[in-house]
């Protein structure tokens, strides 16, 4: 019976234009989960509401003061049954709910690592007024606004913030990440089909916010070797002086990559801001918020 | 660094280069002048001060409220247009008509005065001019102070207005999150006006909800036990507990970012040890509560308005009663969904994301119990009617949405996107306006003494229906394609379409606005026609029904004895059974009502002059004002008379010519 | 209309509910009105101390709790407090018997604790500004200062509060009003103490903990 409303909801979607990039479009398994979920807590929740909907429009017309045929019953004001039906619905729907919000929480939990027979790459982001900074620790780049990944490869992500808080969030691929100064946060992702994906801040940073957006391509394996390789050959060093030059306020800045990395940046892009004490926080809260060097 | 007289203060702070502002400022000095050219020169100030100023009664109080928050409807509304202009035509290129810096404040603005200055001030409203009509009593608990909350709010609304010609907003987001809000992200002072007006007039809430709790809990007619309650006094009590539980929080929040920017302090800087999230889990938890705070009242007048307009009893009450209290608790364990997306653990986000389901269960019963009111009655289509059934059709498929965000997992896709703006104003309107515009409809001709006109209404309800619809469904769409919220441009223009036919139902919001512009100055026209003579024009069934429209300053003759729920329905019932006429009374007593004080007015006038000053860091000019707010409270603390009598005459008088024309 | 109903006067069966037995005195609405008022406060110290609990570590590589605090000044800080609460008590015994000498030596003394405690307190920040452990030093210090003087400013316009009482009454007598808001003062007065109680523990004691 559920899957009624769930067809309507679907067929809706797909005469959308919204078909085509974002969060009913996943590339990835994250977002394939995540949309899932999307669709079947849809059609539980269309189950019940669509029906309290006409009965609450079908009620009201037929119950209408001008209506001879209908029965007034002043007294009919508390019935036992109707009680237990009312408070175990609801209940009821919450539980099933419920279930999904706890397995979809602890499956789809942005630090866990992705399963996976290729091995991980690590992309570190820095969110920045009012761009993003990607750092390839393995491979010894960078890039800017920018985001180039090996398809079928999961990517794992450390993000901060070099200042104000943003949001990491590449619809097609995974659910959003904050970022914030002097603290780590993580997040996997995999690309399963090759294309061009796009990122953006998710949470307001400042007048340069609205053009926080970035592309991801998703190439084949070789091609992301090559792109590594080719931007190896050009462009500035990503060392603590350009960096300082980066963070100072700038809009819509064009695409670039750096060709080396200095050692230590993110960590030292975290300590610049961090508390010195980190452990001591960990120690109060050992499970959430990660705050690691 | 140059210490001036006036502190930041200059000429530059009128932002003479921006038309848009200008204009508008222009626009609102032209009304306020004309609107008090006319008043004096009519002579009217006499009266309204003496009348409406220094009034403390609630009833009063409760409409110049409801005044407030519609005239700040019109100011939240005009931001909301303009956002809605502005993101209708700033596709691919274009960046449209308001740079950042000016859209920035008005999406900040937007939503800081449709939640502090219209939502809060109208159900406060509400709850000022019915509840002790209701509770069958003469007035709150303490009304010197109720008139200082409304003055607080007044502050913070004169404020918040005045930065738009002397300064600037936030430009933050109505939450003001850290470090963004910090003196080094925004150093400018849209943030202190942010906070001083709001720390302001959460004082004035937090006293209001203190007034309300110990006036509801302690203050009812004899008779009248807990569960002989009317429903909206219980979502008032539930609302007013949140409000003393949840506003401290704020407070406290407000006070150690403002400690931070003024101070130097370290809370929630980006160095030395601050820690942005603790403002973000301090101002959910205020957060959320404070939506119930909104909806809980509403809840309540659609369960009058079902009940009196089916003529039959509120179904469920006790049920009714046990869901308003499991929500008013239940809004404390829900905050952290606001912010799954901070990284908090699988557990933790699980484990929110339950109770926020949980909190959806008394919400349906609610909705259940209304339909069965309904079910079995004889239902007249009046316009309250028509706003209820129009929030039970909406705000179901809002809460729908809401279920869906309580999901971490589709959270993480489509929190701070369109898809969310559009959830909460699919609660928000259909929940918290729509409740208002039917009290509003309802309980006008208590407070006036003529109904409303019906036409202008129903082509009201039927604009902001349809209008509110055009205006959301397509937000849901764009979030769904990736669209973040207070976007000042974007690049996506697949996006643009559904954002032009968002605009046309903002648009259609506009007609329904006009057409309760239309629908007031029409029924004042009409009074006489529209007029109610028995003070129960629409066959009521509680205690405010039983007094004259509108009431005299003392309620009621003599104090209500009640025995069961519906009391004044179970007046009428045994008056019509024993064929009675309304008792004549023969023994009146005199009887002493608080006296009318400028304490609220004054208050708050040195409050803007303490707040204004702080903003601009003119420090003698503080001083000056929270010495003038001390002396006013001291004055107040030494007064002699508290109290003024009201003659046994005089109450006689009325309630006789009264009863002729209820028996006529 | 007040419930307290002597027995022997009464049947039974006319005995009424509390709830039922309509608004309640003057004197009742008022306490209860500021006991609402003081939870709403407590909810507002809780705020601060939740803020504190999480900044506690956040040194910024600054002075930490167990180099700064004093447990012997604390300790005598609470015994001023708990003293000047006992002598509130005795003040407000003194109210209910109308006994004018009593009122006003309770209110001198729980005011001349109060100050020792105010004083004691001063000094003890006066002296971790001085050695740079100042509120703008670290988020920890910002949390200390901003829980701890909250309280103390607290306290301040308590002994404000206390002063313009015993004025008002000398000048106004047992009026109910009076009387009614000396019992408020009471009720404010006790719960700082409560508070402080809290602080002692939480900050202080829990403070110098490894």
């Amino acid at each position: 019976m559920r899957y009624g409303p769930l067809a309507v909801v679907l067929l809706v979607a797909a005469t959308l234009g919204g078909c085509n990039g974002g969060v009913l479009d996943p590339k990835g398994p994250i977002t394939l989960a995540e949309r899932q979920i999307l669709f079947n807590a849809t059609g539980i929740m269309l189950a019940i509401v669509i029906p309290v909907v006409i009965a609450t429009l079908g009620v009201a017309f037929w119950f209408r003061a001008s209506n001879e045929r209908a029965r007034y019953r002043p007294d009919f004001t508390y019935s036992g049954r109707i009680e237990l039906l009312i408070w175990s619905i609801p209940l009821m729907t919450v539980l099933l709910t419920g279930t999904v919000a706890w397995i979809g929480s602890y499956d789809l939990d942005p630090p866990k690592p992705i399963a996976s027979s290729t091995k991980p790459i690590k992309v570190q982001a820095v969110s920045l007024d009012w761009k993003w900074l990607f750092i390839y620790p393995e491979h010894g780049i960078a890039s800017v606004n920018h985001l180039t990944i090996p398809v079928g490869t999961p990517v794992s992500f450390e993000l901060t913030s070099s200042g104000v808080m943003n949001s990491f969030f590449v619809p097609q691929l995974a659910g959003q990440i904050y970022t914030m100064a002097g603290m780590t946060t993580r997040l996997n992702l995999r690309a399963d089909h090759s294309g061009t994906y796009r990122g953006m801040s998710a949470n307001f940073s400042g007048d340069g916010f609205a053009d926080m957006y970035f592309n991801v391509d998703a190439v084949a394996p070789d091609s992301f070797a090559q792109w590594v390789a080719s931007a190896r050959t050009a462009g500035p060093v990503l060392d603590a002086q350009s960096y300082a030059a980066l963070v100072k306020p700038s809009k819509a800045v064009v695409p670039f990559t750096y060709r080396s990395i200095a050692d230590g940046l993110f960590a030292g892009i975290l300590a610049a801001v961090s508390q010195p004490t980190v452990e001591g926080l960990c120690v109060t809260y050992p499970n959430s918020m990660r705050a690691e060097r | 660094m140059s210490i001036s007289l006036l502190g930041k203060l200059s000429w530059d702070a009128v932002p003479l280069h921006e038309p848009i502002i200008m204009g508008t400022v222009g626009g609102v000095v032209v009304a306020i002048v004309s609107i008090l050219s006319w008043v004096t020169l009519k002579g009217y100030v006499p009266y309204l001060w003496r009348e409406w100023l220094t009034s403390v009664d609630h009833k009063r109080i409760g409409i110049m409220y409801i005044v407030l928050a519609l005239v700040m409807l019109l100011r939240g509304f005009a931001d909301a247009i303009m956002m809605r202009t502005q993101q209708a035509v700033a596709a691919g290129g274009a960046q449209g008509f308001l740079p950042p810096e000016h859209f920035d404040q008005i999406f900040s603005a937007h939503g800081t005065i449709m939640i502090f200055f219209v939502a809060m001030p109208l159900v406060i409203g509400l709850m000022n001019f019915v509840v002790p009509l209701q509770l069958g009593v003469r007035d709150v608990a303490f009304p010197t102070m109720n008139s200082i909350s409304f003055w607080l709010t007044a502050s913070g609304v004169l404020l918040t207005n005045l930065s738009l010609a002397v300064g600037e907003f936030a430009k933050t987001g109505w939450f003001a999150y850290p470090p963004l809000s910090e003196l080094q992200f925004s150093p400018g002072v849209g943030v202190d006006y942010y906070l001083w007006s709001l720390q302001i007039s959460g004082i004035g809430t937090l006293l209001s909800g203190v007034n309300f709790v110990t006036t509801i809990l302690k203050m009812r007619a004899p008779g009248m036990s807990y569960m002989r309650m009317p429903v909206f006094c219980w979502t008032a009590l539930a609302s007013n507990l949140l409000m003393v539980a949840a506003f401290p929080v704020l407070t406290a929040l407000f006070a150690m970012l403002l400690l931070d920017r003024y101070l130097g302090f370290h809370f929630f800087t980006v160095d030395a040890g601050g820690n942005a999230m603790m403002y973000v889990n301090l101002f959910w938890v205020w957060g959320h509560p404070e939506v119930y705070i909104l909806v809980l009242p509403a809840f309540g007048i659609y369960s009058e308005v079902a009940a009196t307009f089916s003529e039959k009893s509120l179904f469920g009450y006790r049920s009714m009663v046990l869901a308003t209290m499991a929500i008013c608790v239940l809004s404390y364990t829900v905050w952290l969904h606001h912010f799954f997306t901070m990284g908090a653990s699988a557990s933790v986000n699980a484990f929110f994301g339950i109770t926020s389901m949980i909190i959806g269960v008394p919400t349906g019963v609610k909705v259940f119990n209304w339909l069965f009111t309904m079910y079995g009655g004889r239902v007249r289509f009046t316009v309250p009617v028509l706003w209820t059934i129009g929030f039970m059709v909406s705000f179901v498929f809002g809460g729908l949405t809401g279920v869906l965000l309580a999901l971490p997992p589709v959270d993480w896709q489509v929190h701070n996107s369109l898809f969310l703006v559009a959830h909460f104003h699919h609660v928000i309107i259909p929940g918290v306006l729509f409740g208002a515009m039917a009290g509003y409809n309802y309980w006008f001709p208590k407070a006036f003494g003529f109904k409303l006109d019906e036409r202008w209404g129903k082509a009201a309800f039927w604009c902001w229906f349809i209008g509110f619809h055009l205006a959301f469904m397509p937000l849901y769409v764009t979030g769904l394609m990736g669209m973040a919220r207070r976007l000042q441009h974007y690049d996506v223009l697949a996006w643009q379409p559904w954002l032009l036919v968002a605009e046309v139902g903002a648009v259609v919001i506009l007609a329904g606005i006009i057409c309760q512009v239309v629908q007031l100055m029409v029924s004042i026209r009409h009074r006489e026609e529209l007029r109610d003579t028995t003070g129960d024009p629409w066959n009521g069934r509680t205690l405010e029904w039983a007094t004259a429209s509108p009431p005299p300053a003392w309620n009621f003759a003599v104090q209500p004895r009640v025995d069961e729920l519906d009391a004044f329905w179970a007046q009428k019932r045994h008056a019509f059974a024993k064929q009675d006429l309304p008792v004549q009374r023969h023994e009146y007593a005199p009887i002493e009502m608080p006296k009318n004080s400028p304490t609220g007015f004054v208050t708050a006038f040195f409050a803007v002059v303490t707040g204004f000053a702080l903003i601009w860091h003119i420090w003698w000019m503080a001083g000056f004002g929270v010495l003038g707010a001390t002396a006013t409270l001291l004055a107040f603390m030494f007064r002699t008379e508290d109290e003024v009598e009201i003659s046994a005459e005089q109450v006689g008088l009325f309630d006789r010519a009264h009863s002729v024309e209820v028996s006529l | 209309m007040n419930i307290a109903v002597e027995v022997d006067a009464v049947h039974q069966g006319e005995l009424t509910n509390i709830s039922e037995a309509g608004p309640a005195s003057k004197r009742i609405v008022a306490g209860f009105g500021f006991w609402i008022f003081l939870l709403s406060d407590i909810v507002m110290f809780s705020a601060l101390f939740a803020t504190y609990a999480v900044l506690v570590k956040a040194t910024a590589g600054g002075p930490t709790a167990a180099q700064l605090f004093d447990q012997h000044n604390a300790a005598m800080e609470t015994a001023f407090l708990l003293l000047s609460s006992y002598t509130c008590g005795l003040m407000s015994l003194a109210v209910n018997s109308r006994y004018r000498l009593g009122i006003f030596f309770g209110a001198v003394v729980t005011f001349l604790l109060g100050a020792a405690f105010l004083n004691l307190e001063l000094r003890e920040f006066q002296g971790m500004i001085a050695v740079g452990a100042a509120p703008q030093r670290s988020a920890f210090l910002s949390a200390f200062f901003t829980l701890v003087g909250c309280h103390g400013l607290h306290v301040a316009v308590g002994l404000a509060w206390l002063v313009l009482m015993m004025v008002q009454l000398s000048l106004r007598g047992f009026q109910d009003k009076v009387v009614r808001r000396l019992h408020c003062f009471s009720l404010f007065w006790h719960a700082l103490d409560i508070i402080w109680v809290l602080i002692f523990t939480i900050v202080y004691l829990m403070g110098v903990l490894p």
